[in-house]
C-alpha cells in the first residue's frame, strides 16, 4: 500500500511566517513536502470561510502561520486571525469533521528551525488523522454538508459581526462604554456558534425537500423541542417557511437567503 | 544653522558612513526626499549589531523580523549605493562640496554576477570561525554574513581561503574572480553623516570575571546569538562546556561600563534593558525552570515603557535582581560551574551559577581616531563624537552629521531617532539640490488588457543548480505548457540576470503575454524586480505573480526529488489559477501641499519649525500659550555646564519668529483636523477668538508635557518643600540660601498610578545638587533615590557629585522616607541600608524631584487626529523600535516630551527626525501608494462600523451617502492588510490582489490533482 501522503494548505503572512519559511530553505533544513504555501500579506486575511471551503475541496490539513504576538507588520492583524481560528475550531468541533487539522501558529521571521519543525509536526498529526473524510473520489456526503452548512454559517452576518466585534467588546468598550469580560463573550459566542451552526444546517436539508421537527431533530441530533426553537428563530429571520401540513405534522422548507 | 558661504557648487548627495540601523534609517530618509545616497560600510553587508539581536525590548519584537525589510528596501532603493568593504582615506572641501577618497577591499566575486544563490559556500571545503555567531559556530571561507544580508553578495576571506578553486568551478554565474584587486573611489557629497555605532568592550580585559578562560562565561552579544533561533544552538540556551542545559544563569551588568578603573566612567544606557531582556527570553526558550539572577548597581530603565517591563520581569517572569556590583567569578573546573563572589548587606557572598553572562558595554568604534583625523572632528574624552546639548547631531566640523552609538551610547529607538535626526540636518545644508542627483524610472504607456483573454507566460528559474539540482525543471516547464491559459513557458538558467529581464520583456510582447509568472525564489527580495521587466514591457505591475519553489522546495526537499518536481508543479499549477484572475490594480496618485502644522511651540516644535523651513516648507506653529518657549522657559542651567539654555531658548525664538516661512500663531488652538496624508485641511483658534482654516500636508505632535505637582511629602502645606523647578529658579535668581537640603526622587513617578520612569528627575537632582555644592560646599545635600539614573555621559556628573560629597542613599518601595513638621523643624526620616538604622536630618529644604506627567492636552489631541496615547497618556508611536517619531497613520509624526520625558538634546534629536519624516512627504510633489487596497462594496455594506474600528491606520472612515452611512476607504492610508474584509460582516470588502476568489481559486487547483 502506498503510504498516505497528506495534502496540506498552508496560508503565510508575507512579513513573518513566510520570512520564516525563506530561512528554513536558506538553512536547508529538510521538512515533509506536503505542504502548499499560499502567501498572504497578513494571517489576518484568512477569513474563516476560507479554511472552510479549502477543507471542502479536499484538503487533510490546514494551517495558518502568522507573525507572534507583538510582532503583526500591521499591528494586530494576527490576533484577529487567533479569535477567527478559535471560533472556526468551535465551529468545526460541531461538524463531525476533526478540528485538529485546522491549526494557527506563529513563526518569526528568524525561525527557520522552527517553522521546519511545526510543518514537520502538523504533517505527522495529519497523517496520524488520516486522509480527510472530504478527500478522494468518494468523500463523505454527511460531512460535506456539515462543512456547507458551517461555511455558510461563518459567512452569516450574525456570526461575522461578533468576531468581528469581538476584541472591540472584550478589549476596549462597547456602545456604553463597557467592557464584556471575555468568559460572557466566550459563553455568548459558543451559543451563536451552535446556533447558527444547527440553523445553517436546518436551512440546508430542508432546502433539499420539506421535512418536519422530528425527523430535522434525527438528522441534527437534537431534541425536536429544540429543533423547534432554531426553526422559530429562523422563521423570524426569513431563513425557513411552513411548507405544508401532513396530518398533524407540518413541513418546513428553506427560503432562499439573500 | 547659518549656510556657509561657498563660491563651489552645493551637491544633492549625501554620504551615510556606516550600515547599522542608524546609518539604514537616515539612508532611506535622505533617498525618500530627494537625494543621493552612498552609503559606506566597512564589512560586506549592512545591518550592524542589530542583525545578530535575537529578540528587542520593551516589546519582545524579533529583531530580523523588524529590520529586513528594512535592509531590503535599502538594498533596492534607486536613489541609494551600497558600497561594502569600503574606508574613507581622505576628505576634502567644506560643507556642501565635499571630496571623499574611500579604499574598497577586493571581494573577490563580481558583484554584478553573483545572485546569492550560495552554492559555492555549500561546498567550500574550508571551515571559518562565524564571527556574526560570536565565534559560536562556523562558515566557509567563502560567505555572507547572515542569510539576510544585503547586498547578498558572497565575499572570498582571502585569509583564510586556500584556493582549491571549487568555488569558480561550481558558480554557474561565473561570479568568482580569484585575482580581483582592491579599489579606490572619489565620491562627491555635500554632506556627511557618521554612523559607524559602536565596538562591544572587551570582556577579557576584566579579568577577574573571567571570560575567555572560563568557557560557560560569555559575553551578552554571544548570549544574543545563543538565544536566536538562527543561531548556533538553534534558539535552545546551552552552555558551551558541555552541551548541557543551564538551570542556573547569572546576569553581570555594568562591564566595562561605569569603571573608572578601567577608564570607562560613562554608563552604556542599554545594558540594564537588554540584560532584563536576555534573563526573560532566557526563560521562555528554556525548557526546564531556569533561574535568572541579575546582578546590578542601578537599574537603568529610563526609556518608554521600561520600567513596566522591569516589574513584569520581577513578577510575572520570575527574574531575581541582586542590587550588587559583582567582584569576581572563579570556575569549577570538574563541572564548569562558576562561583560568583559579590557582597550583599556588607557582606561577602559566593553563589554557584551554571552559566555567567556579561552585559558589556559600548565602546567607540575601532580606529575612531585615525577616522576623526581624515574628517577633521572632535571626540570627547571617552572617544566617542563630540556633540553639544543644543546642537547633538552636529560635528565639531560643519556639514559632518553624527548618530546613533558613536555620538553616545544608547539603544536602538534613541538612534533611529538620532538617525532622522542626522539626516534632517544632512539635507538642510543641501536643500536647493534636492533632485539633482537622482534619478526616476519612466516606464512605457500601459496596455489595456482588460477585454482580453489571459495569456500567461511562465519563467521557471534553474537558479544554477540551487532549484535544477533537485526539482526536474523542463519537467515543470512542460507541464506548465498544458495548464489553462498558459501559452508560453520555458527554462532559465537564472531568471534574475540581466539579460533574463531583457529576455522576458521580449517575449512578453512576442507572445502577446497578459499574466507573467515567475516560479524561482522569494517574493520578499525578487518581486520588486519582475514587476518592475514587465512593467517595462507595458503590463500592470499586479499582473505579474510569484511561486517560490527555492527556498520553500528545492532547498527543503534536497533528498526527494521527485516529490520536490511533484510539488513545484502544483505550486506553478495553483499560482497559475490565480494568474488567471488577476486584475491591474491602480497606483492611487495623491497630491500633496507642502505645508506643515505643528501642534507645540516648545523647543521641540521649535526646532521642527525650522528644519522644514530650512527645507523649504510653509509651516504653522501653534502654541496655546503666550508665548513660545514651553518646558524649556523652566530651565535655568545645564548639567553639561557649557551652553545657557536661555540663551538658547531666546536665539531660538527669534529664529523662529523672523522666519518667514513660519507663521506662528500663539495664545491658540488646533480644533480640528480632517482629511489624510498629504491633504489636511485644519481649523486654529486664535487669540482673538477667530478660527482659520489652514490646508496642510503633514502634521507633527510636539505639545510637551509638564510637571507634576505633587501631593505627597507635605508639598502645598509647608513652604520648605518645594519641586526641583522651583528649587532651580531660586538658584538661578540667588535666593537659595540652605545649610541641609534633602532630595526626594521619583515623586509621582514609579508608583502604582504611573509605574513608568520619568527619565530627567535623576539628572536634574544632580544638576542641582552641584550647583548648591559650587556656591556653598558645606551645604549637606542628601538625595535619596530608588535607582540614580544618570544613563550615557551623565554618569559622569553622578560621580562627581558623590566626589564633592553630595550625599546618595537607596530607598526600597517598602520603607519610603518621611517628612514630617515637628514643632516647626522640617524633619526627615529614612533608613540607611549601610548602617542599618533609621536616620533622621533637620533640612531646612526638602526638593521634590516631581515627576514629568503627560500634557492634559493630549486627550483631546489624540482624539482628534486619531492616533493612541500610552496607558501613561503619552503618545504612542508607530512602533517603539524603528518607527519613534511616525504615527502608524501616515502623515502624522511626534517628537519630544508629547512622547515620553527626555532631555534637551534628545528633545532636539526627535524633532530634527519628525521633520526628516515629514519631509520624506512633504517633498513630494505627489505621492504613489501602494495598489493592493481594500473596496468597499456599497450596495454591501451596512455601516456597521467594524471595519472603521479595526483599521489600525485610521484608513477607513464613515460616510453619509443616500442617508446611509456607508464605510469608505481613504486609499492613500490603505496599507492592503485584509484584516477589514475578512471581519466585514456582510463581505462588502475586497482585497484588490488577494481576492477571497483569487486566494479559493490558487488552493482549489492545488487539491485538484490530489482529488483525481
Amino acid at each position: 500500500m502506498v503510504e498516505f501522503e497528506p495534502k496540506i494548505i498552508g496560508f503565510l503572512c508575507n512579513w513573518c511566517s513566510y520570512a520564516g519559511a525563506d530561512l528554513a530553505g536558506v538553512s536547508r533544513i529538510q521538512y515533509p513536502s506536503n505542504i502548499r504555501v499560499v502567501r498572504v500579506m497578513c494571517s489576518g486575511r484568512i477569513d474563516p470561510i476560507i479554511p472552510l471551503e479549502v477543507f471542502m475541496h479536499g484538503a487533510d490539513g490546514v494551517i495558518v502561520l502568522g507573525c507572534h504576538p507583538g510582532d503583526c507588520h500591521y499591528s494586530e492583524g494576527n490576533l484577529y486571525e487567533e479569535r477567527k481560528i478559535k471560533m472556526l475550531k468551535k465551529l468545526l468541533a460541531l461538524t463531525g469533521f476533526e478540528p485538529d487539522r485546522l491549526r494557527l501558529e506563529w513563526v518569526s521571521a528568524s525561525e527557520g528551525q522552527r517553522f521546519a519543525e511545526v510543518v514537520t509536526e502538523f504533517t505527522e498529526q495529519i497523517k496520524k488523522l488520516g486522509p480527510s473524510p472530504l478527500s478522494g473520489k468518494k468523500p463523505d456526503d454527511r460531512i460535506l454538508e456539515n462543512l456547507q452548512a458551517a461555511t455558510n454559517a461563518a459567512s452569516d452576518f450574525r456570526l461575522r459581526v461578533l468576531v468581528g466585534g469581538e476584541r472591540e467588546l472584550t478589549e476596549k468598550c462597547n456602545v456604553y462604554e463597557e467592557k464584556i469580560p471575555q468568559e460572557e463573550f466566550d459563553s455568548l459566542l459558543e451559543e451563536v456558534v451552535k446556533a447558527e451552526y444547527v440553523r445553517h444546517k436546518i436551512h440546508l436539508l430542508t432546502r433539499a425537500q420539506p421535512l418536519s421537527v422530528r425527523a430535522l431533530a434525527g438528522a441534527v441530533e437534537m431534541k425536536p423541542a429544540d429543533v423547534l426553537d432554531q426553526i422559530v428563530a429562523m422563521r423570524r429571520r426569513n431563513m425557513i417557511a411552513l411548507d405544508h401540513v401532513e396530518g398533524t405534522t407540518p413541513f418546513y422548507k428553506a427560503l432562499e437567503v439573500k | 544653522m547659518p549656510e556657509e558661504k561657498t563660491d563651489r557648487k552645493k551637491i544633492g548627495a549625501v554620504l551615510v558612513v556606516g550600515g547599522g540601523v542608524a546609518g539604514i534609517q537616515a539612508s532611506l530618509d535622505l533617498a525618500d526626499s530627494g537625494f543621493k545616497v552612498y552609503l559606506i560600510d566597512q564589512g560586506p553587508s549592512i545591518g550592524g549589531v542589530m542583525a545578530q539581536l535575537d529578540k528587542t525590548f520593551p516589546t519582545n519584537d524579533c529583531s530580523m523580523c523588524i529590520l529586513s525589510p528594512k535592509l531590503v528596501a535599502t538594498g533596492r532603493h534607486p536613489n541609494v549605493t551600497i558600497l561594502t568593504n569600503a574606508e574613507i582615506t581622505g576628505l576634502n572641501g567644506k560643507a556642501g562640496n565635499f571630496e571623499v577618497k574611500l579604499r574598497r577591499k577586493s571581494r573577490y566575486i563580481i558583484e554584478d554576477k553573483c545572485n546569492g544563490c550560495g552554492i559555492c559556500a555549500q561546498k567550500c571545503p574550508i571551515e571559518v570561525v562565524d564571527m556574526y555567531n560570536e565565534g559560536l559556530g562556523k562558515r566557509s571561507a567563502i560567505y555572507v554574513e547572515y542569510p539576510q544580508a544585503v547586498p547578498l553578495k558572497y565575499m572570498i576571506d582571502r585569509e583564510k581561503c586556500i584556493g582549491c578553486g571549487t568555488c569558480q568551478e561550481i558558480c554557474k554565474a561565473n561570479a568568482i574572480q580569484y585575482d580581483q584587486e582592491g579599489s579606490e573611489a572619489t565620491l562627491e557629497v555635500g554632506s556627511i553623516i557618521l554612523a559607524p555605532g559602536f565596538e562591544p568592550f572587551d570582556a577579557t580585559l576584566k579579568s577577574e570575571y573571567g571570560y575567555g578562560r572560563f568557557p560557560n562565561v560569555v559575553t551578552s552579544i554571544e548570549f544574543e546569538r545563543i538565544l536566536s533561533a538562527s543561531g548556533p544552538y538553534g534558539g535552545l540556551v546551552l552552555r558551551p562546556s558541555d552541551g548541557e542545559i543551564p538551570k542556573k544563569i547569572a546576569f553581570v551588568q555594568c562591564v566595562g561600563s561605569r569603571d573608572f578603573q578601567i577608564g570607562n566612567n560613562y554608563c552604556s544606557a542599554a545594558c540594564c534593558m537588554y540584560g532584563m531582556k536576555e534573563a526573560v527570553i532566557a526563560k521562555e526558550h528554556t525548557p526546564s525552570k531556569l533561574d535568572a539572577t541579575i546582578f546590578y548597581m542601578d537599574m537603568r530603565a529610563y526609556g518608554k515603557e521600561f520600567d513596566a517591563y522591569y516589574e513584569r520581569a520581577q513578577g510575572e517572569w520570575g527574574v531575581r535582581f541582586v542590587r550588587s556590583r559583582v567582584a569576581g567569578v572563579t570556575e569549577d573546573p570538574k563541572t564548569g560551574n562558576l562561583f560568583v563572589h559579590y557582597v550583599e548587606d556588607e557582606t561577602p557572598r559566593t553563589e554557584e551559577f551554571d552559566m555567567v553572562v556579561l552585559s558589556i558595554g559600548m565602546q567607540p568604534p575601532k580606529n575612531v581616531e585615525k577616522l576623526a583625523e581624515r574628517l577633521g572632528i572632535r571626540l570627547n574624552k571617552y572617544k566617542f563624537c563630540e556633540t553639544e546639548t543644543f546642537s547633538p547631531m552636529e560635528t565639531s566640523k560643519p556639514g559632518v552629521f553624527v548618530c546613533g552609538a558613536f555620538a553616545a551610547p544608547k539603544d536602538i529607538p534613541e538612534s533611529v531617532a538620532q538617525a532622522s535626526g542626522a539626516a534632517a540636518k544632512a539635507m538642510g545644508i543641501i536643500a536647493s539640490e534636492r533632485g539633482t542627483q537622482v534619478t526616476s524610472k519612466e516606464y512605457p504607456p500601459e496596455k489595456d488588457v482588460s477585454k482580453e483573454e489571459p495569456r500567461i507566460g511562465v519563467f521557471v528559474c534553474h537558479c544554477g543548480i540551487n532549484i535544477g539540482g533537485v526539482v526536474n525543471v523542463p519537467e515543470v516547464v512542460k507541464y506548465a505548457k498544458t495548464l489553462p491559459n498558459v501559452v508560453y513557458a520555458e527554462a532559465n538558467l537564472y531568471t534574475c540576470s540581466q539579460d533574463t529581464q531583457k529576455l522576458i520583456r521580449e517575449k512578453i510582447i512576442d507572445n502577446k503575454l497578459n499574466r507573467v509568472i515567475v516560479a524561482s525564489c522569494t517574493p520578499r527580495t525578487h518581486e520588486p524586480l519582475f514587476k518592475e521587466t514587465v512593467q517595462e514591457a507595458g503590463l500592470n505591475p499586479y499582473l505579474f505573480e510569484m511561486t517560490n519553489i527555492r527556498d520553500q522546495c528545492s532547498w527543503v526537499h534536497m533528498h526527494e526529488h521527485e516529490k520536490a518536481t511533484e510539488k513545484a508543479k502544483d505550486l506553478v499549477r495553483s499560482i497559475a489559477a490565480k494568474a488567471k484572475l488577476l486584475k491591474p490594480l491602480e497606483k492611487p496618485i495623491i497630491n500633496v501641499t507642502p505645508v506643515g502644522l505643528i501642534i507645540g511651540g516648545g523647543v521641540s516644535g521649535m526646532t521642527a519649525a525650522l528644519e522644514l523651513a530650512g527645507q523649504g516648507f510653509e509651516v504653522h506653529l501653534v502654541e496655546r500659550e503666550e508665548e513660545l518657549g514651553g518646558h524649556l522657559r523652566k530651565i535655568q542651567y545645564l548639567l553639561e555646564k557649557k551652553d545657557d539654555p536661555k540663551k538658547k531658548l531666546d536665539s531660538l525664538v527669534k529664529s523662529v519668529m523672523e522666519n518667514d516661512r513660519i507663521h506662528v500663531y500663539t495664545g491658540a488652538e488646533v480644533v480640528d483636523v480632517y482629511g489624510f496624508v498629504g491633504n489636511f485641511k485644519s481649523k486654529i483658534r486664535q487669540q482673538n477668538g477667530k478660527e482659520k482654516e489652514i490646508e496642510h500636508g503633514i502634521v507633527i505632535v510636539a505639545t510637551g508635557a509638564v510637571e507634576y505637582k505633587p501631593t505627597e511629602y507635605l508639598y502645598g502645606k509647608d513652604t520648605r518643600i518645594i519641586t526641583q523647578h522651583e528649587l532651580e529658579e531660586k538658584i538661578a535668581k540667588g535666593t537659595f540660601k540652605a545649610k541641609n537640603v534633602v532630595m526626594i526622587q521619583c515623586v509621582g513617578a514609579r508608583n502604582e498610578e504611573r509605574p513608568n520612569c520619568a527619565r530627567i528627575c535623576c539628572g536634574q537632582a544632580i544638576k542641582n545638587a552641584l550647583k548648591i555644592k559650587e556656591a556653598s560646599p558645606e551645604t549637606e545635600v542628601y538625595i535619596l533615590y530608588k535607582d540614580m539614573r544618570a544613563y550615557g555621559f551623565k554618569e559622569d556628573y553622578y560621580r562627581e557629585a558623590a566626589m564633592k560629597g553630595v550625599i546618595f542613599i537607596n530607598y526600597e518601595d517598602e520603607r519610603k522616607p518621611q517628612v514630617a513638621d515637628e514643632n516647626g523643624k522640617l524633619k526627615v526620616t529614612f533608613w540607611e541600608p549601610v548602617i542599618k538604622e533609621e536616620v533622621e536630618v533637620e533640612p531646612d529644604v526638602v526638593v521634590l524631584s516631581a515627576a514629568t506627567v503627560p500634557n492634559p492636552d493630549n486627550k483631546h489631541v489624540a482624539e482628534m487626529l486619531k492616533v493612541p496615547l500610552t496607558k501613561d497618556g503619552f503618545f504612542l508611536e508607530a512602533h517603539m523600535k524603528l518607527r519613534p517619531v511616525d504615527f502608524a497613520t501616515d502623515g502624522i509624526f511626534l517628537c519630544g516630551m508629547a512622547h515620553s520625558p527626555k532631555y534637551i538634546e534628545e528633545s532636539i534629536a526627535q524633532a530634527c527626525a519628525a521633520a526628516a519624516r515629514a519631509t520624506t512627504i512633504l517633498s513630494k510633489k505627489s505621492l504613489e501608494m501602494e495598489g493592493i487596497v481594500a473596496n468597499v462594496s456599497e450596495d454591501l455594506c451596512s455601516g456597521c462600523r467594524i471595519c472603521e474600528y479595526l483599521c489600525p491606520y485610521g484608513a477607513v472612515e464613515m460616510k453619509d451617502k443616500d442617508g446611509k452611512t456607508l464605510a469608505h476607504v481613504i486609499e492613500a492610508l490603505c496599507k492592503g492588510c485584509g484584516a477589514c474584509g475578512t471581519a466585514c460582516p456582510t463581505k462588502a470588502i475586497t482585497m484588490g490582489h488577494f481576492t477571497t476568489e483569487e486566494i479559493l481559486a490558487q488552493v482549489k487547483a492545488t487539491l485538484l490533482e490530489a482529488k483525481a
